[in-house]
């Protein structure tokens, strides 16, 4: 049998429930009645409104101008009328204003059409991935011109494109994989051309064999440098740490970035933008989101707005069933859960879950009996039992010399808690406090 | 549409379902047939001893929580205390004894430091060791099973303690283990000699006895096969880890067979561990006692000098300590190590190494 790589340190494996929805091809929303267009669905400061209440808006006008150096520009999805802006709770409990839009009945038609791109230089695609407002779609949103500006004296060894989609359930990177092939990986390479690295590696978890032979094909069809990595699954193989890890075997030292190693990291959720946003100069104004979970009738992996209201995308689900405890935004093992159905789709929006299983696993919390699980399946090799204990006993100070902040809330030790001790609840709170 | 109660909480929402109640429960279906055994081979008594150890057990732990206003018994965790005190009882003792055992285990050794989870020392282990040096005597009486040897051996010394006691006379030097016994006549099976016979007595009869749990001594602890049968579904349900057990066994083994022969007048590398390793508390001790986990350490490697130092002990208290119970004191010395060893072996920490190597490189520079 062949051997595939993956990380050593810790993690776990979850029931992937990935067949729920993974068969379901891509389909597109009906155009909604109305958006809420946050002016944050990225990391760092908030775009600041072009816009005001009462203007009307085209296909891709940008509605929102980033406000500071890790920032990006918002633009509107739909032609409509701004109804109002207000303040917004979104799903990972980020407050921002949002334009909230009544879309027009009449949709222009509006073709997006490729231009040639081969004779840009590295300045002008970061300037026009920056005008096009992308950002990480893998649900940290980070901005992607950002993330391309390689710092001076450094360069890029590995251009490590993540296809791992390692949380339970989601399934919108996988069928854009299968769907868009060409498109994903003319985006890898747009971003080769603005990073010119010495090598591409797409790293895959084998759960998605289809993605990994179509994947395979196109590459050499089209004679493209790119090396398609089959990865051992493992939980949580898609951040960026343990990714490097495997594929190309490189620890980020801690508190560093992947450039520190040589490394840029891109989902291919973003490398699907990047394409967008390149060569069709088309803002990143929507994406494909996996709804899924047991609750949900018919699970689907829909290309929606951004903006769009998770209550819309339930009703084209066929609604949840009669009892249904939790929603949550992203995948169950980091994703936020949020009790609005009105709340939008934001750029970093993987997946709309809808479980109801919660009760159950709702179980209370006993004793630690210092079994050592959480201890062994870290991925970061820290002690979450330990930090919990410090973090309840309010030694802020000691938690942070035991690492706290390395911790990425991958969510493996209070999974695998026997106690349930709500141990990531613990160190989101220890470094929350302990900052101040 | 009717929007139901939502449950809003910090990720991650899947869990892998198992609670501290199921691991409880599974450490006591692993010690089952061992316990089992004990009963089949001595008779009804040693149920009655198991039964009263289990039942004494859980109701202090209910009269504890009555008290502190906690419900704790059906974690399950009483109920193992009470089945190990259970097996680490001879068939034959007094009732008062289990009873005493368990009081003090759940009193004293738990909840006098808090409950569960906060104990450094098994408390099963530490209701043994209780009783044991309470009432030695009657912790020392032990019957043979029923399928072995005369009537009149009601009360007969264990294997370790016939070895023990003859050790260092001069009347054994230059003997193994095995020869030890065979010098005074010690009984063996039938079973047992058959098996030595047909393999040309490559075994000895009484290391198949000790395997097969033929043998004297507490009700649970005798039958080796079925407590590592035991360990290997805790190891598969992922309840222990190899480290501690295999740590322990194989540091005790190495020691017994370099300097074992030592101690009756043969030269280095010549000790007859396999006999030591299944006979008196071994093998409880290794799979059951010394991987508790509240009291054993949450790293691997802490794993590691846990179970190394306790092979140590063993190995010493065994050989050259003139008091009984070498598994048992040997496990309780590491326990106190274990804040220790929790202190200063930290798990390697992801991107540690090179951040290290990297500084040097500039400090160098």
């Amino acid at each position: 049998m062949q051997r595939f790589p993956t990380f050593r340190k810790g993690g776990v494996h979850p029931d992937d429930k990935k067949s729920l929805s993974s068969p379901c091809a891509i389909e597109r929303l009906p155009v909604p009645s109305e958006l809420i267009v946050p002016l944050s669905q990225h990391l760092g400061a908030p775009a600041s409104a072009l816009k005001q209440k009462g203007e009307t808006l085209d296909i891709g006008e940008k509605i929102g101008k980033a406000s500071g150096f890790i920032s990006a520009d918002v633009h509107s999805p739909v032609a409509g009328l701004i109804k109002d802006i207000r303040k917004v709770t979104l799903a990972n409990s980020v407050v921002c204003d949002a334009f909230v839009i009544a879309v027009d009945a009449k949709q222009p038609v509006k073709v997006w059409e490729e231009q040639p791109y081969a004779h840009l230089s590295g300045a002008q695609i970061i300037s026009i991935v920056q005008d096009m407002g992308v950002v990480g779609t893998g649900g940290a949103t980070f901005p992607t011109h950002v993330k391309l500006m390689v710092p001076k004296g450094k360069s890029v060894d590995a251009l490590v494109v993540n296809g791992v989609e390692c949380e339970p359930y989601l399934t919108a990177d996988h069928r854009l994989m299968l769907e868009e092939t060409d498109k994903v990986l003319q985006g890898v390479m747009i971003v080769a051309q603005a990073v010119s690295p010495k090598r591409i590696i797409i790293g895959v978890e084998n759960n998605k064999p289809d993605a990994i032979e179509v994947l395979r094909n196109a590459v050499s069809q089209k004679g493209y440098p790119i090396d398609v990595v089959p990865l051992k699954v493992k939980y949580p193989q898609g951040d960026e740490k343990q990714l490097l890890k495997a594929t190309i075997g490189r620890e980020i030292p801690s508190g560093k970035l992947p450039i520190d190693v040589g490394a840029l990291v891109l989902n291919v959720g973003t490398s699907f933008a990047v394409y967008e946003a390149v060569a069709l100069r088309k803002p990143l104004i929507d994406r494909v989101v996996t709804v899924s979970g047991e609750a949900i009738a018919s699970p689907k992996n829909i290309r929606t707005y951004v903006g769009t209201k998770v209550v819309d995308l339930l009703a084209y689900c066929g609604n949840p069933k009669e009892r249904y405890e939790k929603m949550i935004s992203g995948g169950p093992m980091m994703g936020f859960a949020f009790f609005d159905d009105q709340t939008p789709i934001t750029k970093g929006s993987s997946g709309i879950l809808v479980l109801d299983n919660q009760k159950e696993l709702d179980a209370p919390t006993t004793a630690c009996i210092s079994c050592g699980r959480c201890v062994a399946v870290c991925p970061m090799g820290l002690q979450p039992t330990k930090l919990y204990k410090l973090i309840e006993h309010r030694r802020y100070e000691d938690a942070m010399k035991m690492n706290l902040m390395d911790c990425k809330e991958c969510g493996c030790c209070a999974y695998t808690c026997p106690a349930h001790i709500p141990l990531v609840h613990g160190m989101k709170l220890g470094k929350k406090l302990g900052r101040k | 549409m009717e929007i139901p109660k939502l449950y809003v909480s910090s990720s991650p929402h899947l869990h892998d379902r198992p609670t501290t109640a199921s691991i409880m429960w599974n450490v006591s279906i692993a010690l089952a047939p061992a316990a089992l055994w004990g009963v089949y081979a001595f008779g009804l008594r040693a149920l009655l001893v198991l039964v009263v150890s289990i039942v004494s057990s859980v109701l202090v732990e209910f009269l504890l929580g009555k008290i502190s206003k906690q419900f704790t018994i059906t974690d399950g965790s009483a109920f193992l205390t009470g089945l190990l005190i259970g097996m680490n009882m001879p068939p034959s003792v007094p009732l008062f004894v289990p009873i005493l055992a368990s009081i003090f285990a759940i009193t004293v050794a738990k909840w006098v430091f808090g409950g569960l989870g906060a104990n450094w020392i098994n408390p099963a282990l530490a209701g043994r060791v209780f009783v044991f040096f309470s009432f030695t005597g009657l912790m020392s009486q032990y019957s043979l099973p029923r399928f072995v040897g005369s009537v009149d051996s009601v009360s007969q010394a264990t294997m370790l303690t016939a070895m023990k006691m003859q050790i260092g006379e001069p009347a054994v030097q230059q003997l193994g283990s095995s020869a030890i016994l065979e010098s005074i006549a010690y009984p063996a099976s039938r079973f047992g000699l058959s098996v030595s016979d047909s393999l040309n007595g490559v075994i000895s009869p009484y290391t198949v006895d000790a395997f097969f749990g033929l043998i004297g001594g507490s009700l649970g602890e005798i039958s080796a096969v079925l407590l590592i049968a035991g360990a290997i579904y805790l190891m598969v349900k992922k309840i222990i880890t190899w480290h501690i057990p295999v740590c322990f066994l194989g540091t005790f083994s190495l020691l017994a067979w370099i300097f074992g022969g030592l101690r009756n007048g043969m030269g280095l590398f010549q000790g007859d561990f396999v006999l030591q390793l299944f006979s008196g508390g071994m093998m409880l001790g290794a799979f059951f006692m010394a991987t508790d986990m509240v009291t054993s350490p949450t790293t691997k490697k802490g794993m590691v000098i846990f179970g190394v130092g306790i092979g140590f002990f063993t190995f010493l208290l065994r050989y050259f300590g003139s008091l009984p119970e070498s598994v048992s004191l040997a496990i309780i010395i590491m326990n106190i190590f274990v804040p220790t060893i929790e202190k200063y072996v930290l798990p390697k920490r992801f991107g540690e190494v090179e951040k290290k190597t990297k500084s040097t490189k500039e400090a160098n520079a």
